[in-house]
Formats: structure tokens, sequence, C-alpha cells
């Protein structure tokens, strides 16, 4: 096995570790604001962890730009939309979770 | 059997039985949002379903049109729903039946039953199927260079069967004649889209159209095509409306519907001179067939975007010049 691919296999596998907290916290945390949190971690570090992965196997430099640009996409996005989110929940008058 | 195809097949299996999860829990969900948003899940992995499958153009229809557009529509019909009668809503589905239903427990045997017979039907249908059967795929890879495109999928819905292109773009014109008959654009409170999702727009709209231009170019040879294309303009147009934005009153009339009927009029027309010149509807003479494709996707792609963003306005846009 090349270092290559050892360097790949790190680098999915923290992205997976990064989609399984944000799911948890998906689903376990208390509220709207704070669940938003965990999943934007997921869609944003996890995801650039398994492009990063991803793009040390690929042949061409211009499929590395197309995956970079999924991932910048993929942020624009979930930052965008996770502030749509709790704008509306705000407006709706939804209080942040104190303990 | 090695380990990859063993992990293939537990992630086969795994995705086959969230489908059907995913497909039982949006059909029982009380509540509607929910089910729409579990539909949506569903159509995102049926869109991974079809890539395990091979079908790569399926699956990028599947999530354009049948996640993603369908999706917004569903979300914008309940949004339209709850304004008119929020309470009504909220009963139990269970209720509702057992209320219209005089004999709740004959309905549910019946229910059964039918169930019952499809389920074995469909048993017996597998069972039945010859077990190499040779399809359709040979005969369309010897003709695919008299064609004009080389992506077999394109060949086959704008050459091979562009009768049934043909039609599914007048079934889409229909429905939104549907809805246009149904009445005028519902009024909506006023929107305050915000900066974020201003830019969002700003910066997402001319990446949509290029996407756009790009399946529609790469249809010809590799995956993409009009009704992705067509898609992806419906949501660029889709997010348009969201941040409140409108087509001038004066382009309401005969612009937007020269535009909506312009790809099936195209269609239609380069059939019916065909069947001048050759004596057969749709038959591409085999020099010209690429280009002719390309025209028909090109108008065909703008047709879809502009319907399917048109269908998300929900109602009959008034050509203020008439007024």
């Amino acid at each position: 096995m090349l270092i290559i691919d050892i360097l790949t296999v790190i680098l999915l596998l923290a992205g997976a570790v990064f989609f399984l907290a944000g799911t948890v916290g998906l689903l376990r945390f208390p509220d709207i604001y704070t669940r938003l949190h965990a999943l934007t971690k997921a869609d944003n570090a996890g995801l650039g962890l398994v492009i990063a992965g991803l793009a040390l196997q690929v042949e061409s430099w211009f499929v590395v730009a197309k995956l970079l640009l999924i991932w910048l996409l993929v942020l624009l996005a979930s930052a965008s939309v996770a502030h749509l989110i709790a704008k509306t929940a705000r407006q709706k008058g939804i209080k942040p979770w104190t303990k | 059997m090695d380990e990859i195809s063993f992990l293939l097949l537990l992630f086969d299996s795994l995705l086959g039985l969230s489908l059907l999860w995913l497909a039982w829990q949006a059909l029982s969900s009380p509540d509607l949002f929910r089910a729409i948003v579990l539909f949506i899940a569903y159509g995102l992995l049926m869109a991974l379903v079809w890539i395990r499958l091979d079908a790569v153009d399926v699956a990028l229809a599947e999530a354009a049109i049948g996640s993603g557009l369908t999706g917004a529509l569903l979300l914008a019909t309940l949004a339209r729903l709850e304004t008119k009668n929020s309470n009504q809503l909220s009963v139990n589905k269970q209720q509702v039946i057992n209320k219209s239903v005089n004999n709740p427990i004959l309905f549910w045997l019946i229910l059964m039953i039918l169930i019952l017979v499809l389920v074995t039907g469909l048993i017996y249908a597998v069972l039945t199927l010859p077990e190499n059967i040779a399809g359709l795929g040979g005969i369309v890879a010897e003709n695919l260079n008299i064609s004009g495109v080389t992506n077999p999928v394109t060949a086959v819905l704008l050459n091979f069967r562009s009768y049934d292109t043909l039609l599914e773009m007048s079934v889409l014109l229909l429905v939104l004649i549907a809805v246009w008959s149904l009445g005028g654009i519902p009024k909506q409170q006023q929107l305050f889209p915000g900066p974020v999702l201003n830019l969002l727009i700003k910066l997402l709209v001319p990446i949509l159209i290029i996407v756009s231009g790009y399946f529609l170019w790469a249809g010809a040879d590799a995956h993409g095509g009009a009704f992705q294309a067509g898609a992806i303009l419906g949501a660029a147009g889709v997010l348009l409306l969201l941040t409140g934005w409108r087509l001038s009153g004066s382009f309401m009339g005969l612009a937007l519907r020269s535009m909506l009927i312009l790809g099936l009029g195209v269609f239609i027309v380069t059939g019916v001179i065909l069947i001048i010149l050759d004596g057969q509807f749709l038959e591409y003479p085999v020099s010209h067939s690429g280009l002719l494709i390309l025209l028909i996707e090109v108008v065909a792609t703008l047709s879809i975007g502009i319907t399917l963003a048109a269908l998300f306005l929900g109602g009959r846009p008034v050509d203020r010049r008439r007024k």
C-alpha cells in the first residue's frame, strides 16, 4: 500500500467521524440551534476531509478542481441554509436552549 | 466472494432497506411537512440507487426533478394549504378514513386483499422472468453511429424513441395548463429574503445557468440531456422566485407563453417537416440528425426550465398590459 493510499484512508475515516458526530448531534442535541451547529460541522469539515481524501486518488488536476468546486458549493449552501433556518426559528420566537 | 463485492452487497442491501423504510415513513406520516421532507430524502436515496444500477442519466433526473423540484413544489403547495385551512390539516388520517367510510373493518379487509393480490402478482412476475434477457441494448449499440450522438440514452430519447420525449413534454405542458386553469397566482405575504439569501442566489443562479448549459451540451456524448438541463434551469427560476423576483408584467403574456410552447412546437414542426420530406414522423436524415437533436434539445431545455419555474408560481400569471 502506498503512502498516498494510507493518507486517503486516514482522511476518509476522519471525514466519516465528523459525519457520524454530526448525525449523533442532530439526533441528540436539545434544540434547533445546537442541532444546526452539529449538522454544519458534518457538512463543512466532514465533506472537506472526504474531498481531500478523494482528491489524492484522482489522475488529473481538472478532477481535483471539480471536487473542490463541489465542496465550495456545499459550504455555500449549507452555511446559508443554516443561517436561514436559524433566522426563521428566531422570528418564530423559538428560544435558544439554556441549561 | 471477495471483500469489495461483499461490502458492495452490504451497501446495496442497506440502501434498498432504507428506501423501503423511507417510502413507508413518508406514506404513513400524519404530519404533511414531515412526509414531504421524507419524500425528498427518498428521492435522493433513489438517485443513489440509480447510480448503483449504472443509470447516471436517470439518477441526475431523479435528483433534480424527482427530489429537488417536486420537493419544492410540494412545500409550496403545503404553504398554500396551511394559509387556507390551518386547522384541518392536523387531523389524523386514521380518523379521516374511519369517518368517511361506513364500515372501517370491511374497508381495511378489502384494502388488504387488493394489496395481497398486487404483491402476489408482482412476485409471480419477477419469478417468471426469463433469466437471460438480451434487452434492446445491443440494437441501440449497433445503430448508435446513425443516431447523430454518442450517448446511448440521448440516442434513445431524442432519436429512436423521440415519441416518448415528445409525449413527456406535452404532459409537462398539460400539467401547467391544469395548474393555470385553477386560478391566478396566490397572493403571498411580502418576502424579505435578507442579505444572506440574496447573496446566495446571486452566486448560485449564474452557476446554475452554466451547469444547465453544460448538461445540455454534454448530453450528446456523456451523461446529461434536455430534461436534466431544463430541471437545473427550473431550479434557478425557483430560487429567483423565492427572493421575490418576478418577471415584469409585460413579459407575462405572449412572451412567457411562446417560451412555454417553444420546445414542443419546434419538436412537432420538425416532425411534420420530416413527414413532408421523408414520409416518416421524426425520422431524422442521418446526415443532419446530430444538428436536429441539438436544436430540439436547446428549445426543449428552455421550455422545460421555464415550465417548471412557472409551476412553482402556482397559478396563471396576469398579463398586465390587458388591464
